[in-house]
């Protein structure tokens, strides 16, 4: 095809000008130095207890603020605000930009946003995992420190901090951002460049959590207890600032995802058609939205005590350190849902197509997802039961907490029976979504230790419950992760991830998986509290055996980054547009999917999970090729 | 396969960086005490410094509190990891320059867990301090040991600024002896809230090894 | 699109019934093995009154959660093997079942059930004596009786312990007496730690300026291990300690002992208080 004017390409320096990532990095460092600048101007000798040695507390903190707000500014996310107040109209101009250079940057194709979430938090997580490699070092021999204490406290806080915070968006945001409009019938979401800032928001809380280790690091653990956090060098900053940013991100990505899918379905997609991923989304999305913002006002106290000499959580001057815990942890427990929800959503929605029969109990999913959701608010001071706090309520907290078990148990049922006289095959999405129920019964039997108080004495802060949330948590969500990514890597890109491979790293991330956390418990049993450096020579052996798994699971870790590596880069066989025989929507549409999703917005006539009901699936774009290859 | 070579080769050295940043960060290194026999028994001198500001040609954080230890050139050292015989008698003389802060829990203000629990302090023996006078501790939990250390007097003359300090400032001189027993990894810390700047005062230089913490390696 | 024959007639209940005895012939077998065998090996060990309760509840939770594995490995087992898709190139779908009340309702009644025996034996347990846990300053599940109290200090980073009833003697290691009742009162003079006394059962947090109330009724001599259960900072894995229970005539004579070391430093102790905020308390130096 000839065109009628050559094309001239612009030299690479003007590409490069202009607001995009590289912008965003010069302005964020910018704006690092003019916060720093600021901090030093304000001289208050309240706030700058050691102006000879330049270690002004504010100044890390408005250094760092100033820099993401430069960083932000530099990516262009102040030019659609700007140019409405002038009185431009509405548009979606960023989506248009073609090719590879859409990825790094403010893009508000939602698609664009799923990928970019979905490398950026494999990346911090690669780093999160290497840390918990290096914590297992460390534990290989009670006597011998190859990291001195501080920094073994480092990591682990870094290790888990990270987890945490970029898991929390692990699903919704490669996975809710890619699939829900497709799922719904929409071209886009409701907020595009809302959804854009929050991966970015995240991917400068991953550095700033990074670059803690320059200042010192931070001794509190991911749960960031006072008055520790108030003793701690200026590196807890970096922790309280990544939270923040990850509390913001949370609570805009959760808004975004309900503002969607309850305003924009498309027609015939009544609530009781939704795919059951959907559900899991909306769930957690609640959560998030209503959880988030006690975080950040949790983090804004520890930070005004530890920048402004105010007494929130220090009991000696009128605060109390059961404050922050409260705070914290009515937080952290929804959060801990909000993990495991998508997870739930995940399995549910792979079982059916891969056992070839509709979900079975759809309302019963949907009322367990919601229940623990809803009871997901009434159950934080399970975490507290030795604490001191409260001690009358520990029964109603005894009582909601098993209580949470009947919805989880909904789950289990939907998906059992899913199974039940079925066709099931064997490939490696599914593999996955079946070991989530072999890894979250381990997780969830031992919870029901965790919530019996008399039996939380003795496995509080010990290795049982690091075990427990580590089954529940990495058993249950990260495995579904995979089964997401293999499921729908060869809609999102058009390509096949190598199935042998796939199959391998499966069975080895299992068995080490269990190998490696299994014996934790029995850890915890024999008397090993949780983030210590060292332990009784007794437990060696059990430590030894542990920290070997766990390197061999990171093993497993870098064989499935080469399958990714090597299928999507290298061999790039294509994918079919519906390479597992599904009936849900995303399938109907060609891989991978085109920028404006649908030619037409469909109309539902009835849930993706009509196996065995006929051959037609329940909805189709019209225009769209009919059938499956 | 060019783009993926370089990408590996990068993070592999950033990931080398990383890991060797945490291996020195915030740590000491260790320093074998010489070793004399008497009698078939190993004796061991340790002659330490405690310092109010390390001052910057020993430390990144130049205001921060440290113990310091001489080795066998009579230089000064910031080294708080400590190899140890087993079975040893061991000589300890502390050099004081560092005011008083006073103890949280007055308890850990009478020596325990070294010979004839007395301390001498500038020659004259002592079973206690004033909490309020004290300035650090040597303290082992391990071995139940604990040695109050008197701080200098608030208007003393000629106190030391940056460390290293000389015998020619205001100092207090303690000695005392302890024994090692079997083979093992055991930490030592001070006690008082020195750490000036942080909560409970002990944050900061009370935190990191190197400074008010470190091991005794026996061996 | 047509189901073989074999299972549209009673199909359904062969592979229910299968499932359904397998389970329970599992269980039966199962759950008597876990608790008599592995029961007497649970944590803490049965060396005082709360550490036997905790030993008994973890028996009856453990045997309680064994026919709940054994359902869903038998399911799982079956299911599996049973249900696999025949090799073939065309993809055959399944039976169309969406729902079936009986199972459903039958599922909601037997796991709402357990759940409530679950809350109600734990509060019962938890109220009958404490289980050795933390109950803060009000504690509701009380030993009754003339306790002897013991007041364990946490500070960064290491643990003493004072006995109110002893003019207020103060020790770095902590001894108690045998068949003693023992109202232990923790609390925190920095950051938050916990006391955790394995053997004898006991966790309780220490925060500052909070007196935490654990109880502990001691029965025969023995040595514990002690950890700091909560970081603490820099040392929180070296927070750890031994600790004694002795008979009482031995408990007399370490007291008196303790007391000659204590006399250096006695009249410098603050009074005996629940709670203490010694200085520096802000960012003093």
């Amino acid at each position: 095809m000839s065109s009628m004017a050559v094309e001239v390409r612009p030299p690479l320096w003007r590409r490069l000008v202009g607001f995009n990532l590289l912008t965003g990095i010069v302005l964020g460092i910018v704006g690092w130095y003019a916060g720093w600048y600021l901090a030093h101007a304000i001289h208050a000798a309240s706030l700058d207890y050691f102006a000879d040695i330049d270690y002004n507390e504010l100044s890390i903190v408005l250094a760092y603020i100033f820099g993401v707000i430069g960083f932000l500014i530099g990516l262009g996310f102040l030019n659609y605000p700007l140019a409405r107040l002038r009185g431009y109209p509405p548009s979606l101009r960023e989506k248009e930009t073609g090719g590879i250079g859409r990825y790094f940057g403010l893009c508000t194709d939602h698609k664009v946003v799923g990928i970019q979430y979905l490398i950026g938090i494999g990346l911090f997580i690669f780093i999160g995992g290497l840390n918990a490699m290096l914590i297992r070092t460390e534990l290989l021999r009670p006597d011998h420190q190859v990291w001195p204490a501080g920094t073994y406290l480092t990591l682990v806080g870094i290790h888990g901090t990270m987890m945490m915070g970029m898991m929390t968006s692990g699903i919704l945001g490669p996975f809710g951002n890619y699939l829900i409009p497709l799922l719904i019938g929409a071209r886009r979401m409701a907020f595009p460049r809302i959804e854009a800032l929050t991966f970015w928001m995240l991917m400068a809380a991953g550095v700033i959590l990074e670059t803690t280790i320059f200042f010192g690091g931070f001794p509190t653990g991911w749960t960031g207890y006072a008055p520790l956090n108030i003793q701690a060098n200026a590196g807890m900053d970096c922790y309280i600032l990544f939270f923040a940013l990850v509390g913001i991100s949370m609570c805009l990505l959760g808004l975004n995802m309900i503002v969607t899918i309850v305003t924009m379905r498309a027609p015939g997609l009544t609530w009781t058609r939704l795919p059951i991923f959907v559900w899991g989304v909306i769930s957690t999305s609640a959560l998030m939205v209503l959880s988030a913002p006690v975080l950040i006002a949790t983090l804004l106290m520890a930070l005004l005590d530890r920048t402004a000499q105010t007494n929130f959580f220090v009991n000696a001057q009128g605060g109390s350190s059961f404050l922050y815990e409260n705070l914290f942890w009515f937080f952290g427990h929804p959060e801990v849902y909000i993990l495991a929800l998508p997870g739930f959503g995940i399995v549910l929605e792979l079982l059916p197509v891969f056992a070839r029969k509709p979900l079975w109990g759809y309302r019963l999913a949907v009322a367990g997802m919601l229940g623990v959701g809803l009871l997901s608010f009434f159950v934080w001071q399970h975490h507290l039961f030795v604490s001191g706090i409260n001690g009358d309520v520990r029964p109603f907290y005894i009582f909601s907490t098993e209580l949470i078990s009947i919805p989880t148990g909904f789950t289990f049922l939907c998906g059992m029976m899913t199974l039940w006289r079925g066709r099931i095959r064997y490939t490696v999405p599914m593999l996955f979504a079946l070991s989530w129920f072999f890894n979250f019964l381990i997780g969830g039997l031992t919870g029901v230790f965790l919530s019996d108080a008399p039996s939380d004495v003795t496995t509080h802060g010990s290795f049982f419950s690091m075990a427990h949330f580590h089954y529940t948590i990495m058993g249950g969500l990260v495995f579904a992760f995979f089964g997401g990514i293999y499921y729908w890597v060869p809609k999102m890109t058009g390509f096949q991830l190598n199935e042998r491979l796939g199959k391998i790293h499966f069975w080895t991330m299992f068995i080490f998986f269990n190998l490696t956390f299994f014996p934790l418990f029995i850890a915890g049993f024999l008397g090993q509290p949780r983030r210590v450096v060292t332990y009784p020579h007794n437990l060696q052996f059990l430590n030894d055996w542990v920290s070997v798994s766990a390197f061999l699971l990171g093993a497993s870790m870098l064989l499935f980054i080469y399958n990714f590596v090597k299928s999507l880069l290298f061999d790039r066989v294509p994918a079919p547009a519906n390479p597992w025989g599904s009936k849900s929507i995303e399938w109907q549409l060609p891989s991978p999917v085109p920028v404006h999703n649908f030619d037409r917005i469909p109309v539902f006539s009835g849930d993706p999970y009509g196996y065995g009901e006929g051959p037609a699936p329940a909805a189709a774009p019209a225009g769209a090729p009919a059938g499956r290859d | 396969m060019l783009g993926v070579a370089v990408g590996v080769a990068l993070a592999g050295v950033l990931i080398g960086f990383y890991v060797s940043k945490l291996t020195t960060d915030n740590g000491s290194a260790a320093y074998t005490v010489p070793v004399q026999t008497a009698n078939g028994h190993p004796v061991v001198d340790l002659k330490i410094e405690t310092v109010a500001a390390v001052g910057p040609q020993l430390s990144n954080n130049p205001d921060f509190v440290s113990y310091l230890i001489q080795n066998t050139k009579g230089q000064w050292k910031r080294e708080t990891v400590w190899r140890l015989p087993a079975n040893a008698t061991v000589h300890v003389t502390i050099y004081n320059f560092d005011g008083a802060s006073g103890l949280r829990n007055p308890y850990l203000a009478r020596p325990l867990g070294i010979d004839g629990n007395v301390e001498m302090i500038d020659g004259k023996t002592a079973n206690g301090v004033n909490p309020d006078d004290t300035s650090h501790t040597f303290a082992v939990p391990a071995f139940h040991l604990i040695v109050p250390i008197p701080g200098v007097a608030d208007n003393a003359k000629n106190q030391c600024g940056y460390a290293p300090c000389s015998l020619s400032n205001a100092h207090h001189t303690i000695t005392f002896t302890f024994h090692t027993g079997a083979k093992g990894h055991f930490r030592w810390q001070c006690f008082v809230p020195c750490a000036a700047g942080w909560l409970d005062g002990f944050g900061g230089p009370m935190q990191t090894i190197g400074y008010m913490d470190g091991f005794l390696d026996v061996v | 699109m047509s189901t073989p024959p074999r299972e549209q007639a009673g199909g359904r209940t062969v592979h229910a019934t299968r499932v359904l005895i397998a389970w329970i012939v599992m269980s039966v077998i199962a759950t008597p093995i876990v608790y008599f065998v592995l029961g007497p090996v649970l944590p803490p060990g049965k060396s005082t009154v709360q550490g036997a309760g905790q030993v008994f509840d973890n028996t009856v939770l453990v045997a309680f959660v064994t026919p709940i594995v054994c359902l869903l490995a038998v399911f799982f087992v079956y299911s599996l093997t049973q249900f696999r898709a025949a090799p073939s190139t065309e993809l055959v779908d399944g039976p169309p079942l969406r729902n079936d009340s009986t199972v459903q309702t039958t599922w909601v009644a037997v796991t709402s059930v357990a759940v409530l025996f679950l809350a109600g034996f734990g509060t019962y347990e938890l109220l009958k004596d404490g289980s050795g846990g933390g109950q803060g300053p009000a504690p509701i599940a009380k030993v009754s009786g003339n306790n002897f109290q013991v007041q364990v200090i946490a500070q960064q980073w290491e643990f003493t312990y004072r006995y109110p009833s002893l003019g207020g003697l103060e020790t770095s290691q902590l001894v108690l007496p045998a068949d003693t009742n023992i109202e232990l009162h923790v609390t925190s003079l920095d950051a938050t730690h916990s006391f955790w006394a394995l053997q004898l059962g006991v966790k309780a947090d220490a925060n500052p300026g909070v007196d935490n109330v654990a109880y502990v009724q001691t029965k025969g001599a023995r040595s514990f291990d002690i950890h700091c259960a909560e970081l603490c900072g820099l040392w929180h894995g070296y927070m750890f300690d031994t600790g004694e229970i002795v008979p009482a005539s031995q408990f007399a004579a370490w007291v008196k002992q303790q007391q000659q070391v204590f006399a250096s430093v006695a009249k410098y102790m603050p009074k005996y208080s629940t709670v203490y905020f010694p200085d520096p308390q802000r960012r003093a130096g």
